[in-house]
């Protein structure tokens, strides 16, 4: 390879001199200056380009026998795509013949004009006389030259050799795109490449890059599962505008607390007017309430299934271990790596992950003491049991507390007290995961399959407490609607009291106005929910926060600064710094989401806030992790592919929207507050909505369509599609497989070593 | 688009933007970065094309590389010379290969370049010690480099040649997850 490179620079050097003359007169007419440095064999300098055998045809009108003859013996000899060669050493012989011509310029200017009408001339010969299939062929050269031109990055080839194809090509393709009469072809063609080249300059070259590279690159892909921030942003969106247009016609909106204004502000469910049909726009709120919680969950649905879809496609054969040493070999140095102390870490983590990797290709051989191994294995689960148990009654314990201290009334408890519930759910969020990893010591398994239990019992842990906390959450629904029953049940005795009151003669009865602002109000169940919702993330960020500057920030700076007084190594021993988790950091980043889908119906900006959050939280993280952490010493995906965290991230959206539709579809909503206000189910909206702003035959339409003896079979039809797609998939593998195995056996077999090499020489 | 510049003409300046994965800016910005390492060397005016090459100590003490085991390796397969004294053309060469848009292909056939020490076109076992041996800073013994190097022949090779070719060395490093995102160098 060094030797071929040698000698086409040696060559190239050659005509590199010729360039500062031609280039200042611009593409075409380089073509004819070159042609006239060379003199009388200007000519054939055209001819090399033309490729197939009708080439023959051409050339007999253009030139004399001479010329010809040594135009097809190198033909001969080197066959397509080897005519540069030839160029180049003629070149060579023309540069002295081209030194001696140096001075006269003017001349050559006039003889410029003559060729240059020639060439013109002969253009026209050329479509003359060539026949309509020679001309389709030619056009299929033009085409495979200027596919050439578009492919010439990705050619393995150094740039030197790659700038005088590009120069050729676009010379051949010019002129004979000209031949071929397509006057507009060249600037057709010089339209695509400066749309290329501006559609790919667009993201890159403006913004001006570090160029030393983070230390924690690797690490911070993951970590950028920060995603969900979009998913957010756009659910704030739908949320938001939705908010502001009805934001005018808030003056039909109730009584208006000060204390405790937020209650009432936009943020929760409360807010919301019952009112039909709001403004001029005729805007119907409380479908459009409706439709905007539904659609966000169907949404959040198609994105995760699809960035589902196309992760596994990208990802092909899934978790392949067959290749296990060779990726640890060759993709295991990042090239990014620009920093000593990262470099030292990263040649640290890869002897390690070889030596593990050494260690379990010894020990698969080996297997030893199965017994104790199970028994260890039981004992841990049924200590991971323990804990999820005691930690969901603990929840319960405490959540009945909280109710207790709210019946005696707030202002009597402590902060602690108050807050009780959604710190000891943050406390359990942050403690048992640590349990849960030095339980896992006993278990002995390999570390990827060690993570993928610790992951599993983090994601039940979390489950648990959301669910225990939703529960105890029904039965303070359930204690609110008892109070709207004797609510509803005073205001009609105070409002009979008040025409009681003020009537004494019964006919000409001046209408009483009540002032909204009077009627007492009825508990808002929903605002309630909302609100203990933003609490618990309100309550769980500020741990998260709590957390990294005590636990990494202090300990790093105890760390650094205690060490020079302390008996051992602080920063090689414990505590050391901390490390950057990604799997419990990403975990957290999902169960953070599946704590907004949960609430998003019942506090409408909760996303939001959450955008802003993830915002504060990213830059924080940021800043910490430069700052007080080390990368993680063994970096173990849970999963060869990126589908274990969406795979997760689609069980929590499931499971977070359960809650919100069975209240939706069970519990009515409350008489006073809210836009289903007065309903007998939420969705007796949609009912409405169909009887009153849709012509009558549409109503009869969905009528017949949701007669469940059609949707229970259109069911059942889709279970058996599910049954029948997995079971072709199935198929599929087993045929992919068997073609794997049966191309390496053709390979080995069938082609000696030397024609493969040569089989990827074409390919490139 | 704007001709300020007068370091490269517009014809060269268009040739290395289809010949590499830069833009016009990126290029002149390499330009600086190439000059930066040994200003009295790199003359301002490339409209000459001059046969400038600045040896391989500059280019290897270069921040993106002075860390990088394989420095010496991936300036010798660029450069011309194949001693690691790289031009300009070579340079950008380099860095359009490793930036992440360059294709997996592509990346590939350098790769191997790269991890084959003794330029036979094929990674044998002297090259997988070379290689193992640079990952690890020699902490591995011997019996260990010896199997893990065992074992990437047993895995990779398909024609059962005892060393890979290029092509064993594709098939293998197209179903890497992480070897687009390892075989990157950001400038």
């Amino acid at each position: 390879g060094n030797e071929r490179r040698k000698g086409a620079s040696r060559a190239e050097e050659g005509e590199s001199q010729t360039r500062p003359e031609r280039i200042d007169r611009g593409r075409r007419k380089r073509t004819r200056s070159h042609q006239d440095t060379k003199g009388s064999e200007g000519d054939e300098e055209v001819q090399p380009k033309i490729q197939s055998g009708r080439a023959a045809k051409t050339r007999k009108h253009t030139k004399n026998e001479k010329t010809r003859k040594k135009e097809e013996e190198e033909k001969a000899e080197k066959g397509e795509g080897k005519e540069r060669h030839g160029k180049r050493k003629k070149t060579s012989a023309s540069k002295k013949e081209r030194e001696e011509v140096g001075g006269k310029h003017t001349m050559k200017e006039k003889a410029q004009e003559v060729k240059r009408k020639n060439i013109i001339q002969q253009m026209n010969c050329i479509h003359n006389s060539l026949s309509s299939e020679e001309l389709e062929k030619l056009k299929e050269a033009v085409d495979e030259r200027k596919k050439l031109i578009q492919a010439l990055r990705g050619k393995p080839w150094p740039i030197k050799k790659k700038c005088v194809i590009l120069r050729e090509s676009q010379e051949f393709v010019e002129k004979y795109e000209g031949a071929l009469g397509k006057g507009k072809g060249r600037k057709l063609y010089a339209y695509k490449v400066l749309m290329s080249k501006a559609l790919m300059g667009r993201p890159y070259g403006t913004i001006p890059r570090k160029t030393v590279p983070r230390a924690e690159a690797t690490s911070a892909m993951d970590f950028a599962v920060l995603w969900d921030f979009g998913v957010s942003c756009i659910i704030t969106l739908t949320l938001t505008t939705s908010c502001f247009l009805q934001w005018p016609f808030h003056a039909t909106f109730r009584k208006m607390c000060f204390q405790g204004y937020a209650q009432y502000s936009v943020l929760f469910y409360g807010y919301y007017n019952n009112q039909r049909a709001v403004g001029w726009l005729k805007f119907r709120m409380p479908l459009s309430y409706f439709l905007v919680g539904v659609g966000t969950v169907a949404y959040s649905y198609m994105v995760v299934i699809r960035t589902m879809a196309r992760n596994a496609n990208e990802s092909g054969v899934g978790d392949d271990n067959s290749f296990n040493f060779n990726w640890r070999m060759f993709t295991s140095w990042d090239y990014l790596i620009g920093n000593p102390e990262t470099a030292d870490n990263k040649f640290a983590s890869i002897t390690t992950s070889f030596k593990e990797a050494i260690l379990e290709e010894q020990e698969s051989q080996k297997d030893d003491n199965i017994h104790l191994t199970r028994f260890l294995r039981v004992l841990a689960n049924f200590l991971v049991l323990c804990c999820l148990a005691g930690s969901g009654y603990l929840i319960y314990f405490v959540v009945r507390r909280s109710q207790k201290f709210a019946l005696d009334g707030l202002e009597n408890h402590t902060w602690w007290e108050r807050n009780e519930v959604n710190m000891v759910m943050s406390l359990l969020g942050m403690f048992c995961p640590m349990l849960f990893d030095v339980i896992s010591a006993l278990e002995n398994y390999h570390p990827r399959v060690a993570l993928q239990w610790q992951l599993g019992r983090i994601f039940a842990l979390f489950l648990g407490n959301l669910y225990t906390f939703i529960i105890a959450l029904m039965d303070e629904i359930n204690l609110k609607r008892e109070e709207e029953n004797i609510i509803k049940f005073n205001i009609t005795v105070w409002e009979a009291s008040l025409f009681n009151g003020t009537v004494s003669v019964n006919s000409t009865a001046p209408p009483v106005t009540i002032e909204p602002a009077d009627v007492p109000r009825g508990p808002c169940w929903e605002t309630m929910v909302g609100q203990e919702f933003v609490r618990l993330i309100i309550s769980d960020t500020m741990t998260t926060y709590i957390t990294l500057l005590i636990g990494d920030f202090l300990r790093a700076v105890l760390v650094r600064f205690l060490n020079y007084c302390w008996c051992w190594d602080l920063e090689a021993g414990f505590p050391s710094y901390s490390e950057f988790d990604v799997s419990g950091n990403v975990l957290g980043l999902i169960f953070n989401q599946g704590m907004i889908w949960m609430g998003a119906f019942y506090a409408p900006c909760l996303p939001a806030l959450n955008v802003l959050r993830l915002h504060v939280s990213m830059y924080l993280q940021c800043w910490a992790v430069m700052c007080c952490n080390v990368p993680q010493e063994r970096v173990f995906k849970a999963s060869g592919s990126n589908n274990f965290y969406m795979a997760m991230l689609l069980v929590i959206l499931f499971l977070s929207t359960l809650p919100a539709i069975y209240t939706i579809v069970t519990i009515p909503p409350s008489f006073d507050c809210g836009p289903f206000s007065g309903k007998q189910r939420m969705f007796d909206v949609i009912q409405e909505t169909l009887e009153s702003d849709f012509p009558a035959w549409f109503g009869k339409v969905f009528s017949y369509a949701s007669n469940p003896g059609l949707v229970l079979p259109f069911m059942l039809l889709m279970v058996l599609a599910i049954y029948y797609l997995q079971s072709t998939s199935k198929s599929y593998k087993e045929a992919n497989m068997e073609l794997k195995k049966k191309l390496q056996t053709v390979v080995q077999n069938m082609f000696p070593p030397l024609v493969q090499q040569s089989c990827f020489n074409v390919y490139f | 688009m704007g001709n300020k510049q007068t370091i490269f003409t517009a014809e060269q300046l268009d040739a290395y933007q289809d010949c590499t994965y830069f833009t016009r800016k990126e290029i002149l910005r390499l330009f600086d970065r190439y000059r930066d390492l040994a200003p009295q060397l790199v003359p301002l005016d490339y409209t000459g094309q001059p046969d400038v090459k600045l040896p391989y100590e500059l280019i290897g003490s270069m921040p993106e590389l002075k860390d990088n085991p394989f420095r010496q390796r991936i300036a010798e397969v660029f450069s011309e010379d194949g001693e690691g004294n790289m031009t300009l053309d070579d340079f950008l060469d380099m860095f359009s290969v490793l930036s992440e848009m360059a294709p997996r292909d592509l990346k590939a056939y350098y790769a191997f370049k790269i991890y084959d020490f003794n330029n036979d076109d094929f990674i044998c076992q002297s090259d997988l010690v070379k290689t193992l041996n640079k990952l690890t800073r020699n902490e591995l013994t011997e019996d260990e480099v010896r199997m893990v190097c065992e074992k990437v022949i047993d895995e990779a090779d398909l024609d059962n040649d005892g060393r890979l070719s290029l092509e064993d060395f594709q098939h293998m490093i197209v179903r890497a997850p992480d070897f687009l995102s390892t075989f990157h160098i950001r400038i």
